[in-house]
């Protein structure tokens, strides 16, 4: 037996690709995996042990019965839950779905619609108690190493709360909004990616949810002012975290 | 022994949620199910009324491991409806990018999902214990795929610079030349992966499946060509809802993907290896030879030594487009208008077709995905099929081994498939 922290990863509906960042951690995997049990995690291992577990990391969205059932027993078995990625922590892109009536979106890709058993896409927060979010479609590797060492040092990680702007003005990128008009949703969005979109010249694209005192319904107007159709701006916000109080609005400004 | 039960409820080292139920009476397979309960995520569905630039970042999210494919084909599909021929440095990059992820992808699956049935472990990290150089090299390998793609691509798990007509943003040709020499470095470690996968004591396991790949003008088919098969298929992806149907079988909630008066077929590494062994690289032909592998192979078993060839060809194809990029900025501008598109890739775990119907202000009004995996569950099934008489002798854990090395021979990716599939959550 050993005394690492053992760690859990859930996967509910998700592309993987939260979770491979483990896997993608490769130059200090080998240290991860030294410092913790990574006791159940499926896509990786053929003997998953059985719980309790001291952390649980919970990817993708939950959009049927099943996922909450599988989302409880989660909470019930891990000391600290955590919501790895967007989909985990407001729905992410499945949550697109929302906006359009459910057995309108199901018909355009099945016929009988009888075996579809498909709720609303929503975080994992809508259903249990979520002791931390780690943001972004997908989660930044960072971020997620700088959870880990915070866990095992029992000390709060840091986790931007600030906009990605802040941390574009710090890459001295040239501003896409400001200098070409286009639409980049980085004033509203949490850090913590390294404005990375922004910096290979293409607008944020909000995939890390709703920043702190964010004001996306100033936002939404300035687009509108930009050109935007309104169409275009409720597209904008109603994406990766259109569930969001602060999206919401930024939807509804226009 | 003549009664054998099989059931694994829960696919483990595969990406995404499925499980097998096999049931053996008196030597007859009365039930074989490969079922999926990855719950739909309605992709094709929510896609309708999206604007045709935001489809290649939402279609990444197909697929955590290859969200490359899924755009790259997007990208390709939108620019056959608005009638756009790209640059050839806009070929040559997309080329690039899509061979970074098999590296990621073909070193993921090797060494991490499959390579541990071979050497009798669970995982890669029981098999770290024993086997550290090994995984040390897997990890390096990877790295550097994953290096390429966010180099090219921004970043490695959903890349952002790849769009409509080119990219937001280039490489340095500095950060090339440095991932370039990396490139060297790792062909003996890719060799060393074609002799490791050559060595693995594989079944002997045949039986003739068609195989389907693209295949192109010139070179290694991976973004552009023509889909053809070992049983005469030949087809432009335009012509391809002509030709590859789908049907619901009674036993599987999964539709089975079949060519239209024949059956099931296989597509991936193998297949393209197959279809277009004498296009591989020079090294990687060499490679096949010194390790005394020949092809075509219909063992899906060899899966992971094809895939190990693809490896070491997208190391050295990677290098040769590096060598001839000039690296100009391009006008990137086009023309948006209605219209219908097609195209198919070789996405790590073969074929992958993406359709979309646009509207005149660019809205999409259609969307028609269909992934490798999707492709590949019916022919699963019919391995499984073939495969199962040959364990009947084994206790009923290793069955259910060697039954799950037959799935993870394809690779699967569940995620990607699952929006095809009939769903109906059945866990016993």
């Amino acid at each position: 037996m050993t005394d690492k922290p053992r760690v859990a990863i859930y996967k509910m509906s998700s592309c993987a690709g939260c979770q491979l960042e483990f896997l993608n951690l490769e130059p200090v995997l080998l240290d991860v995996v030294g410092a913790v049990e990574l006791s159940y995690f499926v896509m990786a291992r053929r003997q998953n042990a059985p719980g309790p577990y001291d952390i649980g990391f919970v990817e993708g969205a939950i959009t049927c019965g099943e996922e909450i059932e599988k989302l409880k027993r989660a909470r019930q078995e891990c000391r600290v839950l955590v919501a790895l990625g967007s989909c985990a922590c407001f729905g992410g892109l499945p949550s697109i779905k929302n906006w359009i009536p459910e057995r309108v979106v199901e018909s355009r890709v099945y016929q009988n619609l009888e075996v579809i058993e498909s709720t609303k896409a929503y975080g994992i927060d809508e259903y249990v108690k979520v002791d931390a979010y780690l943001k972004g479609c997908p989660v930044d590797k960072g971020e997620l190493v700088e959870f880990i060492k915070g866990a095992l040092l029992g000390i709060s990680p840091h986790l931007r709360p600030h906009s990605v702007c802040v941390e574009c003005k710090l890459r001295e990128n040239v501003c896409l909004f400001v200098s070409q008009g286009e639409p980049c949703l980085g004033a509203v969005t949490t850090a913590g990616c390294g404005a990375l979109c922004p910096s290979r010249g293409k607008v944020c694209d909000g995939c890390r949810g709703p920043a702190n005192d964010a004001n996306a319904e100033s936002l939404a107007r300035s687009f509108t002012e930009y050109g935007l159709h309104k169409s275009d701006v409720i597209r904008k916000f109603r994406k990766f975290a259109g569930l969001t109080p602060e999206f919401s609005k930024g939807a509804e400004a226009v | 022994m003549s009664s054998l039960r099989v059931k694994v409820d829960y696919l483990a080292r595969v990406e995404g949620e499925g499980a097998l139920d096999i049931r053996v009476h008196n030597g007859e397979i009365a039930e074989l199910k490969l079922k999926i309960y990855e719950p739909p995520r309605f992709f094709e569905g929510f896609l309708v009324g999206r604007k045709y630039d935001e489809v290649p970042g939402i279609v990444s999210r197909i697929c955590g491991i290859c969200p490359a494919s899924h755009q790259l084909t997007a990208i390709q599909a939108i620019e056959d409806a608005f009638g756009i021929k790209v640059s050839s440095q806009t070929r040559d990059l997309r080329k690039l990018l899509a061979l970074s992820q098999w590296i990621q992808s073909h070193s993921l699956h090797i060494y991490m999902l499959a390579l541990p049935d071979f050497l009798g472990y669970e995982s890669v990290l029981t098999m770290a214990a024993d086997h550290l150089p090994a995984v040390q090299r897997a990890l390096k390998l990877k790295r550097l795929g994953n290096d390429l793609t966010a180099l090219i691509g921004g970043r490695e798990v959903h890349p952002v610079t790849a769009t409509v007509n080119g990219f937001t943003s280039l490489p340095s040709k500095k950060d090339l030349k440095a991932i370039a020499e990396r490139l060297e470095e790792a062909r003996p470690d890719a060799l060393e992966t074609v002799k490791l996968c050559a060595s693995l004591e594989l079944p002997d396991f045949s039986w003739e499946a068609e195989h389907v790949a693209l295949r192109s003008e010139e070179g290694y088919a991976i973004n552009e060509g023509r889909l053809v098969s070992t049983e005469g298929l030949n087809i432009a992806p335009w012509e391809y809802r002509n030709h590859i149907k789908e049907r619901h079988i009674p036993h599987s909630n999964a539709l089975h993907s079949y060519i239209e008066g024949r059956g099931s077929f296989l597509v991936g590494p193998l297949a393209r290896v197959n279809l277009n062994y004498e296009r591989l690289s020079p090294g990687a032909q060499e490679a096949a030879r010194a390790v005394g592998v020949n092809f075509p192979d219909f063992n899906p078993f060899r899966g992971i030594v094809a895939r190990s060839l693809e490896l070491y060809h997208s190391i050295e194809e990677s290098l040769a487009i590096i060598d001839r990029l000039e690296l100009a900025q391009e006008d990137t501008s086009y023309a948006v208008r209605a219209g219908q598109g097609f195209a198919i890739t070789e996405a790590p775990r073969g074929s992958l077709y993406h359709s979309y119907k646009i509207n005149e202000h660019g809205i999409i009004e259609k969307a028609d995905i269909v992934s490798p995996t999707a492709h590949n569950v019916h022919n699963i099934e019919e391995d499984l099929r073939r495969f199962v008489p040959q364990v009947l002798d084994l206790s009923e854990e290793e069955a259910t081994l060697k039954c799950e090395t037959v799935i993870r021979n394809y690779d699967p990716c569940i995620s990607c498939s699952a929006h095809f599939l009939k769903m109906r959550v059945v866990r016993e």
